[in-house]
């Protein structure tokens, strides 16, 4: 048997097995049931994933100018700068435009995000880098409004919270394609 | 018809010296016969053997962990943060000090946001809720019971080879350039074997993956990919996952930019919409020139390059030489790779090194006859889908170049590069990073 159709029976060999394990999904047609059940409650702790509608923001509420001073005794400027206007890992306050700068252009929070509860959801899942997750949810909050408020995204002064943070207006919302939208 | 004793005879196939791939399918005795005369016409005669002084006395003791040779201590990765500081950590994988199409554990690409954790698998957790009839956590003790299967796959970086998009060729080696990209043979649970017993409510469309790393990273994934061919994977070739890799378990979502392959899993939400977590929302959604940008870039399109001879390497005399490369699709299987040696004008078909696998490293090779002559080798590869990796004037027109040089070969101007890599190599036999 020559190299080529050796290569072609191991092909066919390999694509038969690839068509079972994809249209039988775990190949077994039985459930294993290993799983230990557990009360969403009990999960609480976990759950920190917060949806851009807003689904499981926290209760609790901040300003930027609790936020302001936390960002100093939090230690953020020592990577966002004094501010939070620039430092080692970048500023979260910004004003530099994307068009114009080409692809390599910086995605700043105003200029690129498109939904104001990432910021809620990233800060309170790895900020600061050094102890993530040890922020009250009113400190996030204040953050959130503080880094909000110095991008000129909300009003001076506005409260943040489980309502208002996911209605807050974000430039560049409609700046996207999805790329694969059959894969969705 | 080519005589077999006379290389110089072998069909040409494409520009500048490039020979007919079926040389490599003639078999041993046609091969050894060319090749032997060629040597024997190129070199002076070989100097008498001798018994060599580490063949003559008892070697040293086997340890419990193999270990390589100390002549190979320098095929390592590169580190982009070596002291840990507050930032992201990058290892690259030597793919121009490597052959075959596996990568070794050790030299496997990794990135951390904020280091390896140190995880105890007996207390490791994996809880999947959200829209479900019931919530479950497992212990790894169970999920180790569960069918496992195995698979050779590719994970690539998002930002691999973003240093191409510069507007002039950053002169750097492979490693540099394609590290963020290996291959290896991954075992676990098919993840639908887990997703089955929960009961996903149909309005479902997505799920949250998240690890119990410091960073917390998580990534949002459609559940139409969990349940086709996504994986909880335990074995990394064959052994436990490296800790840099997700130990005690990742995911892994063959053919799917790396960076959602989470590691470390200890949260899988099922909901309806997608989380917009920092890293989709932002370091993987790429700018297009026009100031939009592309969002959920989940596939790592079909792509190849060559590995030798590439950058650094140099060529010290005309004759014979072997082009090898790797070549992959996040969609498919290889199922092409074409070869250039005199910049794009000709192509000639590559060796496939089969059996060929879905969404992973697939090794081509070509032999070649360099004149000393300039040359410029290129690859490009077509999967099985018909995706044909663009040229690189195709591919900018869509994506755009950066308007300064990039200086930094580590940097990540955008994200997913799949145009062509080419190697001139001008009449000195050295190599450098061009643009064709």
């Amino acid at each position: 048997m020559s190299m080529s159709k050796v290569s072609l029976a191991v092909l066919a060999a390999l694509s038969l097995s690839s068509v079972a394990f994809a249209d039988d999904k775990n190949g077994l047609g039985h459930k294993v049931g290993l799983g230990q059940p557990i009360t969403e409650a009990d999960i609480k702790p976990w759950d920190i994933t917060i949806l851009p509608d807003g689904t499981n923001l926290p209760p609790g509420s901040g300003t930027a100018a609790v936020g302001a001073k936390l960002f100093t005794e939090k230690g953020c400027i020592a990577c966002h700068g004094e501010g939070g206007t620039g430092g080692s890992n970048g500023a979260v306050i910004t004003d530099i435009p994307l068009a114009g700068r080409g692809i390599e252009a910086t995605k700043t929070i105003k200029n690129f995000w498109s939904n104001s509860t990432t910021v809620f959801d990233f800060i309170r899942r790895a900020m600061p880098w050094n102890a993530p997750r040890t922020l009250t949810d009113n400190e996030v909050y204040a953050l959130t409004a503080f880094i909000l408020e110095g991008n000129k995204l909300i009003p001076p002064g506005t409260v943040m919270d489980a309502k208002s943070l996911p209605q807050v207006k974000m430039p560049n919302k409609d700046g996207f394609i999805i790329k694969f939208p059959d894969r969705i | 018809m080519t005589k077999r004793n006379d290389i110089t005879a072998l069909d040409e196939v494409a520009g500048n010296g490039l020979l007919s791939r079926r040389l490599l399918l003639r078999g041993g005795v046609a091969m050894a016969g060319a090749a032997s005369t060629l040597v024997a016409t190129q070199g002076a005669s070989a100097e008498p053997l001798k018994e060599p002084e580490w063949s003559r006395y008892q070697g040293t003791t086997v340890e419990p962990m193999g270990r390589r040779s100390k002549n190979e201590k320098d095929t390592t990765r590169i580190l982009t943060n070596p002291k840990g500081e507050p930032r992201t950590q990058h290892a690259r994988t030597p793919h121009h000090l490597l052959n075959g199409q596996i990568t070794p554990n050790h030299l496997h690409f990794t990135i951390l946001h904020n280091g390896i954790p140190d995880i105890d698998p007996e207390q490791h957790k994996l809880v999947i809720h959200g829209m479900v009839k019931q919530p479950i956590v497992l212990s790894m003790d169970r999920l180790m019971r569960y069918p496992m299967v195995t698979r050779q796959t590719f994970i690539e970086c998002g930002g691999n080879s973003a240093a191409l998009f510069s507007n002039e060729p950053v002169q750097a080696n492979l490693q540099s350039l394609h590290g963020l990209v290996s291959n290896a043979e991954w075992t676990g649970v098919p993840l639908s074997a887990v997703l089955d017993e929960v009961g996903i409510d149909p309005k479902a469309k997505w799920m949250l993956v998240e690890g119990a790393d410091t960073a917390a990273i998580t990534r949002s994934v459609p559940l139409k990919k969990a349940l086709d061919d996504a994986i909880l994977v335990l074995y990394q070739n064959g052994e436990r996952l490296m800790a840099e890799q997700g130990y005690p378990v990742r995911l892994l979502l063959p053919g799917w930019e790396g960076n959602m392959n989470i590691k470390y899993v200890r949260r899988i939400k099922i909901v309806d919409q997608p989380a917009l977590s920092y890293y989709e929302s932002r370091n993987y959604s790429p700018l297009l020139p026009d100031a939009k940008a592309y969002r959920f870039f989940f596939v790592n399109e079909v792509k190849s390059f060559i590995t030798h001879p590439s950058f650094g390497m140099k060529l010290n005399e005309p004759g014979y030489y072997e082009i090898s490369g790797i070549a992959y699709s996040g969609a498919g299987r290889i199922e092409r790779v074409q070869v250039t040696a005199d910049g794009g004008k000709t192509w000639a078909d590559a060796a496939v090194q089969g059996p060929t696998m879905h969404k992973a490293f697939t090794r081509f090779t070509i032999p070649w006859r360099w004149d000393g002559q300039p040359a410029v080798l290129s690859s490009r590869a077509v999967d099985d889908g018909g995706n044909v990796q663009p040229l690189r004037d195709e591919f900018v027109r869509e994506r755009g170049v950066t308007q300064k040089p990039v200086t930094n070969p580590f940097g990540f101007p955008n994200q997913h590069y799949n145009s062509l890599t080419s190697w001139g190599i001008n009449a000195k036999g050295e190599i450098s990073h061009v643009y064709v």
